[in-house]
């Protein structure tokens, strides 16, 4: 059915593949084992394009960002569960509500994946939790838009999770060991998520004038938010500099976001459906589409917690937290009870 | 309140051998080898699985350099530290 | 096209009906957890076990619906309340039998509903292998494997509740004492069951109760949890006589498809 149309998501992924090659790779070249000044050595680790692991010597600042660039992608994980887990009950057909219900159980299984390579750098997982619930620590901003029909269950997973692919792919060749090898883990698995989105949009979109006007409507409210993803234009990106130098970061935001836009118009043209840009036009001398900006005031509005569900979302999370605790509170009671010292004969 | 950590070894099939991927949280033993069976095989017939408490292994990694690490601190993570995480969003 | 009311005809559709429907009602239930459990590892546990459920359903729905050339979907979707053959216990919505419609979930009542439906699911997969329908017995075989996982997962969360706190312990009792009537029809003979019992297809309900309780009694034990005496037993559910709460699940479950007549999606 789709052709070449996933011609330059098959090109992200043998990304993965050949991200993990590399990783494998250089984990058989030796290290300059000369470097006794720990600074060095980590320098030189990351020239070699090897990678941190969680023993290593780094810098502080180096910590921190990733802490919190690995938090807050695992808080995106577990808070995205929430748009998308709303339609599941209501999913229009069995085989639907089946692969949704599988798609959100990714989602969790990735915040897990990724708590855990942020625990790596001697951190708990109740302490980032309680960052989020604080709202000390943020998730991504899209999660903030409603899911107002069963099309956004298409929208999000072809533009959102489309962006996020974008995003995460060049995260697999980041230098901190456990968080590439997290991002590969990842990624291997967005692999259907993305198409099990084009596909409901497709069938929708080739469907009643009623499931067509949703599509659309769909693609409306969630193409310029996708866009947002990629974060503000590069001139106001503050980290950015500093991430790359310490290769947590790859690819400018503006590069990352022109990619995606040049991805997605030829799979607009398949689906049938309008992204909503008169703007849109391929530029002949860069090869690339020009396209209209999304407006980067309300994606700041957005992060400060003013957007359609922040509330929303957090009260979810707080509520889900809270009414579980007795729960928690009752395991570690039984276990208490049990505890022997490890390697005590039963 | 903390439920513990624990390292999770998978072997795929007879024949290789156990590999770590990841980690859980879990209350206990049984929890935690359930807990890993649902997150890193999905439940995959045929696999072995090992948990063990993340407090329980003793590493050591020689080319790993670390003026500040006390050498009989031969665990596998740092300690944990409260240190503060910057407020605010500072997004990427 | 409306909702089509019928029952399908013919004695194996129906039965395939009940085992289809226990399935599908159980996993709405438990599909409603999505990004509310009390951890996030048992988020995904639950959803395994919706998605267990699910797949057992759609099997079974599509067997039934067969005869009679209706899809999966078409009895899922545009059957009303009183065709649907599910056992009441499946259809007590999260937060307990007398909870208002949108309560929050209780994870006690989660686990003890999956406890006692789940050790009767595996009981019933188990002598279901031996069905003489060939599609029963398929499904049965790869069913009764996912059973036993759900029953240990139970399990496992019951005595933690039950022998943990003596918060959870009060609290889980209370969800066992408010379950445990509804467990009385999942072991009622009635025509169709006798038939599938003469036929071979399927084992008498009543036939099940020891294994059942073989299952059930030592888990409630190790909790420290009392069995509730018997005494009043809802029933109903196999003629479609639900409770209130069935309604307010099919309106969620149905709402978007019935909007959308004859739609693909």
């Amino acid at each position: 059915m789709y052709g070449n149309d996933f011609g330059e998501l098959s090109g992200l992924l043998d990304q993965v593949d050949e991200a993990e090659k590399a990783l494998v790779a250089a984990a058989h070249r030796d290290a300059d084992a000369g470097a006794d000044d720990p600074q060095t050595y980590f320098d030189g680790v990351l020239a070699a394009d090897q990678k941190i692991e969680p023993r290593d010597w780094m810098p502080d600042a180096y910590r921190k960002t990733l802490i919190r660039q690995i938090a807050q992608h695992a808080h995106s994980e577990i808070i995205g569960m929430q748009p998308e887990g709303n339609w599941i009950t209501r999913a229009p057909s069995l085989k639907r509500k089946a692969i949704l219900l599988a798609k959100v159980q990714d989602e969790a299984g990735h915040g897990l994946y990724l708590y855990a390579a942020a625990e790596t750098l001697g951190i708990s997982r109740d302490e980032l939790v309680q960052l989020l619930l604080e709202g000390r620590q943020k998730y991504s901003s899209i999660f903030n838009y409603p899911t107002l029909t069963w099309a956004d269950m298409g929208a999000i997973g072809w533009l959102v999770d489309g962006a996020a692919i974008v995003n995460q792919v060049p995260l697999c060749r980041c230098s901190y060991g456990p968080y590439a090898r997290a991002m590969i883990r990842i990624c291997k698995e967005e692999s259907f998520h993305q198409r099990q989105g084009f596909e409901i949009l497709h069938t929708l979109a080739h469907g009643t004038p009623a499931q067509h006007a949703m599509a659309q409507d769909a693609i409306d409210r969630w193409w310029y938010p996708s866009l947002a993803m990629f974060g503000p234009p590069d001139a106001d990106s503050t980290h950015s500099e500093q991430s790359m130098a310490w290769g947590i970061k790859r690819f400018s935001n503006d590069d990352l976001r022109q990619r995606f836009v040049d991805m997605c118009v030829g799979q607009a043209e398949v689906l049938g459906l309008r992204l909503p840009d008169d703007e849109l036009r391929l530029n002949a001398e860069t090869g690339h589409y020009d396209y209209t900006q999304p407006d980067f005031d309300e994606l700041m509005q957005v992060i400060k917690g003013n957007g359609p569900c922040n509330r929303q979302r957090m009260a979810h999370r707080r509520r889900a937290h809270d009414e579980g605790a007795w729960v928690r509170e009752a395991a570690e009671a039984y276990a208490a009870k049990r505890a022997q010292p490890v390697g005590a004969a039963a | 309140m903390s439920s513990p950590l624990w390292e999770v070894f998978v072997r795929p099939r007879r024949g290789l051998s156990h590999t770590h991927v990841g980690s859980v949280h879990a209350p206990d033993a049984d929890m935690a080898l359930r807990n890993a069976r649902d997150v890193y095989t999905r439940r995959q017939e045929g696999v072995s699985i090992w948990v063990v408490p993340a407090a329980a292994i003793t590493a050591s990694s020689p080319d790993e350099k670390d003026a500040f690490f006390d050498p009989a601190a031969d665990k596998v993570y740092r300690h944990p530290t409260f240190y503060d995480v910057p407020e605010g969003a500072k997004h990427l | 096209m409306t909702g089509d009311h019928r029952v399908p005809e013919g004695q194996l559709a129906q039965y395939a009906l009940r085992v289809g429907d226990d399935a599908l009602i159980a996993a709405q239930r438990l599909a409603e957890w999505s990004a509310r459990a009390p951890e996030m590892e048992e988020d995904i546990a639950l959803s395994n076990i919706a998605l267990d459920q699910l797949g057992v359903a759609r099997f079974l729905l599509s067997l039934a619906g067969g005869a009679d050339g209706r899809s999966e979907d078409d009895l899922a979707y545009l059957r009303d309340d009183a065709e649907f053959r599910n056992c009441l216990l499946a259809e007590v919505p999260n937060g307990g039998p007398t909870a208002p419609p949108g309560a929050s979930g209780d994870f006690g009542v989660t686990m003890v509903k999956l406890l006692l439906l789940g050790a009767y699911q595996l009981c019933l997969y188990e002598r279901l292998v031996d069905s003489s329908e060939a599609s029963l017995a398929e499904v049965a075989g790869k069913a009764r494997k996912e059973s036993r996982y759900h029953v240990d997962h139970a399990a496992q969360w019951t005595v933690r509740l039950g022998d943990g706190t003596a918060t959870s312990q009060a609290r889980v009792q209370q969800a066992l004492d408010d379950l445990w009537p509804y467990t009385h029809e999942l072991f009622e003979d009635d025509p169709l069951a006798v038939w599938a019992a003469e036929a071979g297809v399927g084992p008498l309900p009543s036939s099940l109760r020891a294994a059942w309780d073989a299952i059930v009694l030592p888990v409630l034990e190790e909790a420290t949890l009392t069995v509730p005496p018997a005494g009043w037993h809802p029933t109903g559910g196999r003629d479609g006589r639900h409770t209130e709460h069935l309604s307010y699940l099919l309106a969620e479950l149905q709402v978007l498809h019935r909007a959308h007549p004859g739609a693909s999606w």
